[in-house]
Parts: structure tokens; sequence; C-alpha cells
């Protein structure tokens, strides 16, 4: 978990009381196999991966838990309550999966619609209410809306993490505009969360100054999901460094690069 | 319930054989019989389950102390959800 770049180039990522040494976050779903996804993650740098909470299918022997492919001593789990269409149900999600015992960290998602996976607002400022009160802490994914990113940050989130676009979708960053108001307006960390198709999109997206990025479908929907992970945490660091190092003014107009005295006659 | 699976732990166990002198919960949906005074701790050890690697919900309240799952009797009617991390995003 190390940055490609020396690390004086840029801070840690800190939210809450904890630094990460990656600003790429991932997902676990969708691989073609246990082996694949491995792979990849090794490949993407990330430290924090992401896992949702279901039922043990009791008639398979062959058991499809995620611990058994991925070492929770290595990686940082990030349990999700995807799947959740009101905030009792993400509250009872994100309570079973602190009683898993690895940590009080929890990806909020409430979703509103089944169609375009849009997350419930006020669903969502509820759920985070709620369980920042009991110590968790909330990471939560939300609509590229500045108000809803400041009442989930209000509510007591960590981090909030607007959408470049829809789960699963690959379309990009829709709204640079509203990420980068997002990110000047709020003082915790903004993660953008879903979207993000390729390494382009992630060195976009980093442009527009946010924290990080959390993806899954990027990579585990690649041809080669090891070769899009690399891609990718090459992209993440990329469009942050060009971030902070702050890119030239836009011109309509040229400018030579080369001097335009001492030219021969 | 055509998934019912046959216990390793009560072999001679099956939906059909549940009378007197069994229970039947509700584990993750499906109703499954066993035998009376089958404790949490035995119904995970029928389905092969590491206590470590899964989260028990016994009528909707989380059981967080895994010490207790060898002296929880199970009842007809109780509803058992056991659930794990998957893949997800």
């Amino acid at each position: 978990m190390t940055t490609l770049a020396a690390p004086v180039l840029d801070s840690p990522l800190v939210i809450a009381d904890r630094e990460f040494h990656s600003r790429l976050l991932v997902g676990t779903g969708k691989y073609t196999s246990n082996d694949a996804m491995v792979r990849a993650i090794e490949a993407s740098g990330a430290e924090v991966v992401t896992v949702a909470v279901r039922r043990v299918d009791l008639d398979r022997t062959n058991r499809d838990g995620i611990l058994h492919h991925l070492d929770p001593s290595r990686y940082f789990l990030l349990a999700n309550t995807a799947g959740c269409y009101t905030a009792d149900e993400a509250i009872r999600y994100a309570r079973l999966a602190r009683a898993a015992g690895f940590n009080e960290w929890i990806k909020l998602e409430v979703i509103g619609d089944q169609e375009t996976l849009l997350p419930d607002s006020a669903g969502l400022i509820e759920a985070t209410r709620v369980l920042a009160a009991e110590g968790f802490k909330v990471m939560a994914y939300t609509n590229d809306d500045l108000i809803t990113a400041l009442r989930l940050e209000d509510a007591g989130a960590v981090a909030v993490m607007p959408l470049a676009s829809p789960i699963g979708s690959g379309l990009g960053l829709l709204n640079p505009y509203s990420i980068r108001t997002i990110k000047q307006r709020l003082g915790v960390p903004v993660i953008v969360d879903a979207g993000v198709g390729t390494a382009s999109d992630a060195c976009i997206t980093m442009e527009q100054g946010v924290d990080g990025i959390l993806m899954n479908t990027a990579l585990a929907a690649a041809a080669d999901p090891a070769r899009m992970a690399a891609a990718m945490r090459m992209a993440v660091e990329a469009g942050r460094l060009a971030y902070l190092a702050g890119r030239m003014p836009r011109r309509e107009v040229a400018v030579p690069s080369s001097p335009t005295t001492g030219l021969i006659a | 319930m055509p998934n019912a699976r046959r216990s390793t732990i009560f072999p001679s166990m099956t939906p059909i054989a549940a009378a007197s002198g069994s229970i039947t919960p509700v584990v993750n949906g499906e109703p499954r019989s066993f035998p009376a005074g089958t404790t949490l701790g035995d119904l995970l050890r029928a389905f092969e389950l590491d206590p470590r690697m899964v989260v028990v919900e016994h009528n909707r309240a989380i059981l967080r102390d895994r010490a207790i799952y060898d002296s929880l009797a199970l009842a007809t009617g109780d509803a058992i959800e056991i659930v794990h991390f998957v893949g997800g995003g």
C-alpha cells in the first residue's frame, strides 16, 4: 500500500482519526473469479476494500464468504449497506457488519430507485445521524448535490462520497462543477464513489481536488482487471499530483514556448 | 422445502421427520427442523460454519458475544439470520 510517487509530493489521506496511504478505494463485487479479484486488488495498491453483508447460503458446502480470499489483516475492510432501500434497513446492516468485529466503519448506501440506483437523500441523512450517534464512522454515498453533502456532514459523516455517475454505469464524471463545489465547501474528506469507467475518468476526477475515489465495476468488468487496476492506481496519483501542482491557465490564443528574439536573419 | 439439507450432526433429521421432540426455527428465511434442545452453537456446527466467520441475529437481536452460542437453546418460530461478508462495491 504505497504510492508510486515520492511521499513528499502528497500527504496521506486522513479520514476521521485514520491515515490511509492510497487514495484509491476498491470494491470486491462482480469479479469473474476470486483469483481475478485478489490480483486486481493487489495491483490497485488499495488499502480500503469494500464488502457487502449477505445471508450465508446454508445449502452450499463451498462457502462464498469473502474472508476466505481476502486477508483482513492486510486490507481495511469497509462494509457497505448496498441493497438497502430504507434508513432502518441500512442501520440494521451496519450493526450486523460492526458485529463481525473488524471495525466500526460503514459505507452507507440508502438507495432510492431500483432502476438508476440513485441514493435516497432523506434516508441517508437519517441513517447517518443514527449511526454516527452509535459511534459508527459513516462514509456516506450520495448524489452530486451540495446541499445533501452539507447535511450529511452535519449529521456526522466522516466522509462524503458523491457519485461521478450512476453505480456500475462507467459514464465517468458527469458534473465536474458539482464535485468541485462539494469539495470546496465540505470540511470532511470527499471520496468520489461510483461511475468511473477508465483511467482518464479517474484522473479527471482527482484533478477536481477530491480526496480519493472508490470504484468497483471499472476494475471487475475490465477485460483485464489487474491491468486496469494498475492503470487506475497511476491515474489517481497522476490526477492528484496535477491538482496539487496547479494547472496552467487556459488561453484561447497560442503563446510560443521558444524565444521570439534571437532568430537568425 | 426443496433446498433442505441433511444435517451432518443430526443425520436422521429431515424436515419431514419433524414431529414432537423437534423444533423448527426459521433460519435465513427457511423453516428447518432440529431436535428439541438444539442450541445456536449446535446449529452452526450442523451447517459447518465457523462462528468467527459469521454474524448471527436472533429474533432481530444481534448476538455480539459468541460465547453465548452454546447456551442459547432455539425454539420453534425463532428467526435466525446468519450473515457474512461477500463481494460488494
